[in-house]
Parts: C-alpha cells; structure tokens; sequence
C-alpha cells in the first residue's frame, strides 16, 4: 500500500468518524445561501458560544416531505426547521411538529413580555415568527429612462413600459400581486380570491402579459435576469434583490407599492432528538437582539417590535438597514400581508389550476 | 448514371454526421475553460478569449477544496457508490453464472425481472422505494443502508448484462474437464471461471458505480441531509445558488468518465483476447 | 457427465430484485387507492355516513356524532390530519374543519346539526357531506379519477373535471409527445452516426466509439449544466449568434427553460443510448452487402432502403424503445431547463411526492406512468429480447 493510499484513507475515516460522532449539538435545518450566512454571523455563532452548543446547519428547499418520512418511520433527525406559509400549517396539522406553547420566550431588552411584543399572528400554534420577508418587483432603472415604474399596476403595463416580465412560476403571492395590478385594493384582494370571479379575474390579469413572462423557479434566478437585461422588472424576493445592490453593486430598484409581506417562522420537529436543545436554540433565536442580528447581514424585518427598533448598519457596507426592511412604514404604497390560512385551504386546487392554465 | 448529385448526398450526410458527434460530446467541452473563469458567471467573457492570464483562476477549485459540504458529498458518493458496486456486483455475478446454465428454468422471463431496474422509469423507483422506506416497521428512508441498497438494485442489471456477455464465450468443456479431475464447484469457479470472466465482471462493477455515481432522483426523494451526494450537491447548487464552482465539479467528473471509460476499454480488449482460441 | 446445476445461484439477486424494486412498487400502487387516516380517526362518523345517501342532509344525530368526534381529535392534536384530508377533496374544508370543535364548545345551541350550520354554513350544504363521506372510505378510486382529470359527482357517479382544472391528461400526453420527439430526434442524428462508426476503419471506429462512450459515463447533472451554459440568453450560443451577426444584440433567443431546451438537452443526453444498440447491430452486418446490392445495378439509395435499411431494423427497435422508456419518465433534465412549458409528469410527481404531501396522488400518477412504461417493456422483451441488450 503506497502512501498517497494510506493518506486518502486516513482522509475517509476522519470524514467519517466527524460526520458520525457530534457531540451536545442541535441540527438546524434552513434555506441555505445568503440567509444561512445572515443567520450563522446574526445569533448562531452567539448561540455557540454562549451555551456550547454545537450548531448543525444544514439547508433545504422548503419541502417538509422528508420530515413527514421521518416522524412516519419514527427516525427523525432534524430538530430545528426554518419553514414558511403554508408548509408550516401543514406539517402542524400532519403532527410532525412540537406545539409552541412549552416555549419560555424571552421578554424584549425593556422588559416587554413575549406575547405583547410579536404582532398578531406571528406566534402561531407550531411556528415562533422570526422575520418578514416580502414579494416585490424590481426593476433595472437604466431600462426606463424616461419615467420608472411607481406603481403595481406598472408591472402590467407592457405599453407604457416596454419589455419582459420574471415572475415566479408558482401561484402564491403571484396570485395577489394580479389582482392588485388590476386595481384590487389590498384588503380586498383574499375575499376575491376566495370567489371563482376573482381567480378568474387573477388569471386575466396575468394573462395580460403572459406572452412577455420569464418564469423562475429558484430565488437566486430573478437578480441574475435582471442583472443580464433578460427582463425589465422582476416579481422577486426583496433579500435577494437587496444583497444585488450591496454586495454587487446593482443598480436595481424595488417598488414597494404593491408588496407581499410574508412571515418565516422557527418550528421544533416532533420527537426531535435534541429537544432540549432545540428549545433553547428556538429562545435565543427569538430574542430581539437575535432578530435584529441577522436583519444587519440580510434585509428580512425582525418580526418583534422591540427588534426592528434595535436594527443598525448592514455589518459589511455600513449602509443604514432599515430603509431596506419590508416593514418599514416609510415604503408607503400598497402592502399585503400573506394570508397563510387561505393557501393551505386553497394550495392544490390552485396549483393545478395555474400548472392547467401555464400550459395552454 | 451520374454519380455526382450522389456524392454531394453523401457529402452532405458526411457533415450532418460531423455535426451529430460535435452535438454530442461539443457541450462537454464548453464548461472546462469557464470553470477557470475569474468572475462568479457562467459566461465567457472578451478576456477569456484573448487568453488574458487575469481572467482565469482556479479559485472555483480553491472553494471547492475549503467547502465542508462539497467534501462530505464526495466522501458520500464514493461510500455510497462503493458499497453499492459490491453488493450489485456480488449478486449480479452469481446470477449471470446462473443465467448461463443450458438448462436454467424460465430465463427469458427471470432475465426480465433482473434488467427491470435498468427500465422502470427512475421517478418510479424514487417515490417507491421512498414510500416504502418510509414504513415505520421498515425506516430505511434518510440512511445510508437505503441508499445504498436500491443502488445496488439499480447496477445490478449492468453486472448482469456484462458478465452474460463474457460468459457467452466461455468454454463449459473447461469446467466439466476439471469436474472430472475432482475439482468441487467452488474450486472450479473460483480457479477456472472467475478468472476468465474477471474483465466482464469489472466492466459490470464500473457500470455499477457509475450508475450510482451519477444518481439523483433517488437521492433526492430518500437521501436525507446527511447522506447527500455529489449530483444532489450540483441539482441544489444548480437551482438554488449558480456560481462556477459547480463548472469546477463538472470538469473533475467529466475527467473522473474519462479514466473510467479507459479502463472499461482497456478491460474489453483484454477479454477479447482470452477468448481467442490459441 | 457431472451435473453442473448452479441455476439457485441467481436467487439472491432475485430475491434482491423483488425486496427492493417490486415490493416497493406494489406498496405504492396500495398507497394510491387505499388511505385510512379518516376513517381511523372518526370510526362513528364513518359508520353514520355509511347509511347516509342523500341528497338531503344528514340526521342530527350524525350531526352530534361528526361534533363530538372532532373535539375529541382536536384534544389528541390529530384534527390537522383529518382536516387535509378533506380538503383534498373539497378545497376550503380545512380550515371549517379546524375551527369547528372550538366553536362547538363555545357554542350555546342545543340540536348539533343547528350548531355546525351556524359555525360554518358549509355544513349544510349536501355537496361537503358527499366530500366528507368519501373522505372516510379508505378504499378509493378517488386518487385515479384525479391523475386523469375525473372526479365524482356528488349523486356518485363519475364526471369530467372542469376545464380549468384539467392538468394531468394533457401533462400525460405532452410526455408521450416528448417521448416521440426525442425518439425520432435521437434516431435521425443517430443513425448516420452509428453507421460512420460501423463503416470506417477499425481506428476510427475505436475512436468515434470514443466519443460516443465519454458523454455516456458522463455525470447526467454535468451534461445537464453544460446546455444551461449554452443556451442561456448571455450564453454560447446566443453569443456566437451576436458575434457572427445572425441576431442583433437586443434579440437574443430564448433556447432554455422552455420546450426547445428541454429537447435538445434530451435528445444529446440520450443519444448514446440509441447509438450503441444501433451500432452493435450495424457492426454485424457485412460491409459487402451494398456493394454486392450496387453490382446488381442498384443505386445507393435504393441498396441502402432495400438492403442495408431492413438489416439494421432491430437495431432501430431497440434504440428507439430504449430511448423512448427513458425518456418517458425523464426528471432531472426538465426540472432544470424545462421552465414551465417543459414540464413533464414526473415534476408534477414530484411537487405532489414532496411539496403538496398528496401522496396518494404522486403514488397514482405514478402507477399509470409506470402501466405505460411496462407495456412497452413487454413489446420490447417480445420484439428483441431483454436478453440482447448490449451495452458500449
């Protein structure tokens, strides 16, 4: 046996032994990228040193299947889930996560309680709210040299601004951005969709210019079209579409008008082999300082009050944040906050049908 | 009969022909230089072309030297792999000998069931075995052992299918000469068979890797986190983040087929040899 | 003459076989008609509704039974359950389901059936009793009717789904349709290219073979990426196209994420499978064959269509039925340069496997995608022979 044999050898058991024997840890299981770099620099490696505790980071795409296999087989793995809209209340509802209520939040920095400090709906049966996230359009300015888009109706204005569409090829929050497009105001836009004439009038609207939409499927898609001039405005995520303008110096834009405000939640797998653990990694993860920490590396809102007042600089361009965050109220323009209950409802159905009406 | 207007036919096909080959293995080539690509795209770009040195740097390779998770799928690729290629080759092996047999009951019909792997859609086999695994009595979903089984499963046919191909130009006068010699039937096999069938049956076991070497869908549905591997490692980073370092991976495999593919040769013309009659 | 019987050595493969890919198979095809979460879950319930035919309401007893039952899932936590499961059936039936016991509880009305209808006026509709009783049957065929775009009538018998619903019929024939293409595709660029390799010297034969085998043993994932690099809008191609001046620069072409990627990434990723049958049976047909056609006075053409072409035909059904199985249940390609027109069955299989939780659908879906692709595993085992497939 040579010596290069021996080392590559070597090499493999270490690989294996580190991967088969952690110690006191917690694995934590979340969308990888930018934010899992936010939530690692923003409160995990505090939560490291502060109870040596080891994190297991490790990321997913946001489809909860694998957790259902292992909670069915009795093998669960995963303590710690970063999950949203509807998977959450889905999984909640096929039992397959802890409820909440064992949970001792921490109060805010002035002494607040929890339960007065999350916004209504934040804190729900299995999901502690961690930050907002939103859908929005940007669009490229160099594009419009005329007069920029300003309004949500502008996104379906072909005439009046010229050139291809992204947009998300799935139906939720894409749905809403439709309606309001066609001039359905906000608190309007979930009693419409609930009726058969107002997903029909969603699908006309997007019809509209269905002709000149590139549809993405992975967030890391809609900033790289823009970037590339394949579109002129982008439905996209505002994190990414923030992280194009700070660290590669884009010149994008978002348009506020017309948001998505979504909510990303931390859930406690049932049976999860580390609960312990979990618990305490899910308090320090909700304490404001927390929240506000990885709202200084990516533009998601803490979803505490007392959080997004503590939100500074972004840690690496010392920009000021909070003009970035989906919550601030100094957007302006429409805002609708995602209605997770009417999707779990209506998920499949309209699924189908938008999968039904992108092949025709 | 003029024989012009048949050979610019034949011209013609001969390019059409040129282009089929350029088609296919063209795209390949493309991703070894823009792995080397100075900047996190995937597009050439005017320095690259003039062979500006600035332009290139092997920092994709670099990252994927640092990146824990691209070691771990590498580690998972070659566990997951090998162990599978033994098991497929193992029991493939023995079934092609078995298969041999003149008077073997049902073969065509046992032969069918054996390359079925190789032929049921591989989304099938995915959600199957997914839901299967994922029973509480059995909870092979998210192991190793799972994978590495319905790897197994999914080669099996390959090490069939060659090791049936070199034992159709095996000698049984040779088995039943040493027979009457007294030998017992492992002795036989394991001095007079197994060495003329040794390239077929490597040939099956590179197969074999191979084909869970590239597997996906499989690993997707049933792998959980700690058991992902180098393709489901590049089908994340192709959807979720796109940067050059998976050019890196790409060209590191498309090498990796190359030494795969010469030894398979290197194998073929060997067997070729042997079974020439002296 | 010894008995050299060793034909009991393929049963460990056999058994092997049956353990991991058929047993699992035939799980699936259990899981695709028969769910007994409901049914477990509100034994009484089921009992009531058994008797119950409509089309007027059920009694208030049923109504006291369903109440009384759904309170007692919520106090287990296993109301989430139940609640998804009709609302696969009846969409919107979720959350009525979730907010029933609560509000039962609270409620001050003395007869249940009142009660339920002033919670939720869906109670009273017949329609959501015909949804909630086929709920609580575990045997279905529920999950069939739905993967070819059916469903049950509440008066039971079986309906077309509405327009707006209908997905998966036309999913099933845009992969058929795929199938075809990539097929006919992979035959009109293959052909000719097994043929070089059969007629040319035995050095270049070698090293077209060569060509051939390496995108062979190439990482699916790897060629997959390079068509990404070439087709995209910034990508090789359209930059070649610009360079060259086919296309004015604002122009580019859109070559993925659409149909046209999804199969010319197809037809290259599959083409050696429809170059090797067809060269390994080229190889055995003799070189003197068409000349001896041309001596007789043929010309090319007609000695190639009368001579060569039925010569190489079982080549053609091998590659081409080859070619066709793996392409008909092809994933990963599509999911990465399909964009929304390239989907085929399997994404939707997919989303219902692992984002929507419907397993019974992706299990029934499935379960007719693989009936497909048996059928012509038969053909193609009674045509050529499973035992004749060759590989490089």
């Amino acid at each position: 046996m040579n010596g290069s044999w021996t080392k590559s050898l070597a090499w493999l058991v270490t690989l294996s032994t580190s991967y088969l024997f952690a110690q006191e840890s917690v694995t934590v299981v979340s969308f990888g990228g930018s934010y899992a770099k936010a939530c690692i620099e923003g409160y995990h490696k505090a939560f490291e040193a502060e109870t040596g505790i080891k994190i297991n980071l490790e990321d997913y795409n946001g489809e909860l299947a694998q957790l259902r296999a292992q909670v069915e087989a009795g093998a669960v793995t995963w303590d710690v889930v970063d999950a949203e809209g509807p998977q959450l209340v889905l999984a909640c509802d096929e039992g397959l996560l802890e409820p909440i209520d064992m949970l001792n939040l921490p109060p805010s920095p002035d002494g607040v309680p929890a339960e007065d400090d999350y916004p209504p709906g934040t804190l729900t049966e299995c999901g502690v709210g961690g930050l907002y996230y939103a859908t929005i359009v940007a669009y490229h300015p160099e594009v419009f040299p005329a007069s920029e888009p300003s309004k949500i109706e502008d996104f379906f204005d072909i005439d009046s601004f010229p050139g291809r569409r992204a947009v998300h090829r799935n139906p939720q929050a894409v749905l809403e951005i439709a309606l309001m497009g066609d001039g359905v105001d906000p608190s309007d836009v979930y009693d419409a969709l609930r009726s058969e004439a107002g997903v029909q009038r969603a699908f006309a609207s997007l019809a509209r210019i269905k002709d000149q939409i590139v549809w993405w499927e992975a967030g890391a898609q809609p900033p790289q079209m823009l970037a590339d001039r394949e579109v002129s405005m982008a439905i996209a995520w505002n994190g990414r579409i923030f992280n194009a303008q700070m660290l590669e110096d884009q010149p994008f834009k978002i348009m506020w008008d017309g948001r998505v405000v979504d909510t990303g939640s931390l859930v406690i797998v049932a049976d999860a082999p580390n609960l312990a653990n979990a618990r305490k990694f899910v308090e320090f993860a909700s304490r404001a300082e927390s929240q506000a920490g990885v709202a200084s590396h990516i533009a998601y809102a803490p979803v505490r009050y007392s959080g997004f007042n503590l939100v500074g600089n972004h840690a690496v361009t010392g920009k000021p944040m909070k003009p970035h965050l989906p919550t601030n109220p100094d957007h302006g323009g429409r805002s609708l906050t995602f209605d997770v209950e009417f999707w779990v409802d209506n998920r499949d159905e309209l699924v189908e049908r938008f999968t039904s009406w992108l092949s025709r | 009969m003029n024989p012009r207007p048949w050979r610019a036919l034949q011209g013609a096909i001969g390019i059409f022909t040129a282009c089929g080959f350029l088609f296919l293995i063209g795209p390949l080539f493309v991703i070894v230089p823009l792995s080397f690509n100075a900047e996190p795209y995937f597009t050439f770009r005017m320095e690259m072309l003039v062979l500006e040195p600035d332009a290139f740097s092997m920092r994709w390779y670099q990252t994927l030297l640092e990146d824990e998770e691209w070691h771990r799928a590498l580690f998972n690729s070659f566990f997951i792999g090998i162990c599978a290629t033994i098991i497929a080759t193992t029991l493939g092996t023995l079934a092609a000998v078995a298969l041999n047999q003149p008077r073997f009951p049902g073969r065509r019909t046992v032969m069918a069931l054996l390359i079925s792997p190789m032929v049921t859609p591989i989304v099938i086999v995915g959600v199957s075995v997914f839901f299967f695994y994922s029973t509480p009595w059995i909870g092979l979903s998210q192991t190793y052992l799972g994978l590495i089984l319905s790897h197994a499963m999914l080669g099996a046919p390959f090490v069939v299918i060659t090791v049936t191909a070199t034992l159709a130009g095996f000698n049984q006068t040779l088995m039943h000469a040493a027979a009457s010699l007294g030998a017992n039937a492992w002795t036989r096999f394991r001095r007079i068979q197994l060495p003329l069938i040794s390239p077929g049956v490597i040939t099956g076991a590179l197969f074999a890797f191979a084909t869970s070497f590239d597997e996906v869908v499989v690993v997707l549905f049933m792998g959980g986190l700690e058991q992902r591997t180098l393709p489901r490692q590049m089908w994340s980073g192709i959807r979720e983040e796109i940067n050059p370092t998976i050019l890196a991976v790409a060209t590191l495999l498309i090498i990796f087929a190359v030494l795969v593919l010469f030894t398979v040769e290197w194998l073929r013309s060997r067997t070729a040899r042997q079974l020439q009659p002296n | 003459m010894v008995r050299l019987n060793a034909s009991w050595l393929a049963l460990p493969l056999i058994g092997f076989v049956v353990v991991t890919l058929v047993v699992p198979i035939f799980s699936l095809a259990k899981l695709s008609v028969y769910d007994a979460t409901v049914a477990d879950a509100l034994p009484k319930t089921t009992a009531a509704l058994r008797s119950w035919t409509g089309p007027e309401l059920p009694d208030a007893n049923t109504y006291a039974v369903v109440a009384a039952e759904l309170i007692e899932l919520q106090e287990n936590r296993e109301l989430g359950r139940v609640a998804s499961r009709v609302n696969r059936i009846a969409s919107g039936m979720r959350s009525t389901i979730s907010k029933t016991p609560r509000r039962f509880r609270r409620s001050e009305e003395e007869r249940a059936d009142l009660a339920l209808i002033a919670i939720d006026e869906k109670w009273g509709k017949p329609q959501i009793w015909y949804a909630f009783k086929q709920a609580t049957q575990a045997f279905s065929s529920r999950n069939f009717l739905q993967a070819i775009d059916m469903r049950i009538a509440p008066d039971g018998s079986i309906e077309r789904a509405p327009e707006y619903q209908r997905v998966y019929v036309s999913l099933f024939l845009r992969t058929l349709l795929v199938a075809v293409a990539v097929t006919l595709l992979c035959l009109i660029i293959g052909y000719p290219m097994a043929y070089a390799m059969a007629n040319s010297s035995p050095l270049w034969t070698r090293f077209l073979l060569v060509l051939v085998l390496i995108p062979f043993w190439t990482s699916l994932l790897v060629r997959t990426t390079s068509w990404i690099v070439l087709l995209q809008q910034q990508g090789v191609i359209n930059d070649i196209l610009v360079f060259v001046g086919l296309i004015p620069d604002d122009e580019r072409l859109t070559l993925v994420h659409n149909m046209t990627g999804t199969l010319i990434a197809m037809t290259q990723v599959l083409l050696p499978f429809m170059i090797l049958p067809l060269y390994s049976v080229m190889a055995t047909i003799p070189r003197n064959l068409s000349l001896a056609a041309s001596s007789l006075g043929a010309n090319p053409f007609q000695s190639f269509i009368r001579v060569y072409l039925p010569n190489s035909l079982p080549g053609v059904a091998a590659g081409g039925l080859l070619v066709f199985i793996l392409s008909i249940g092809y994933y990963i390609t599509p999911a990465l340069v399909g964009g929304s027109q390239g989907q085929l069955i399997s994404n939707l299989i997919a989303y219902h496997l692992q984002s929507s939780l419907n397993w019974g659908l992706a299990a029934a879906l499935s379960v007719l995608l693989l009936l497909g692709v048996f059928v012509l595993y038969v053909i193609y085992d009674r045509l050529i022979g499973i035992d004749r497939m060759k590989l490089g």
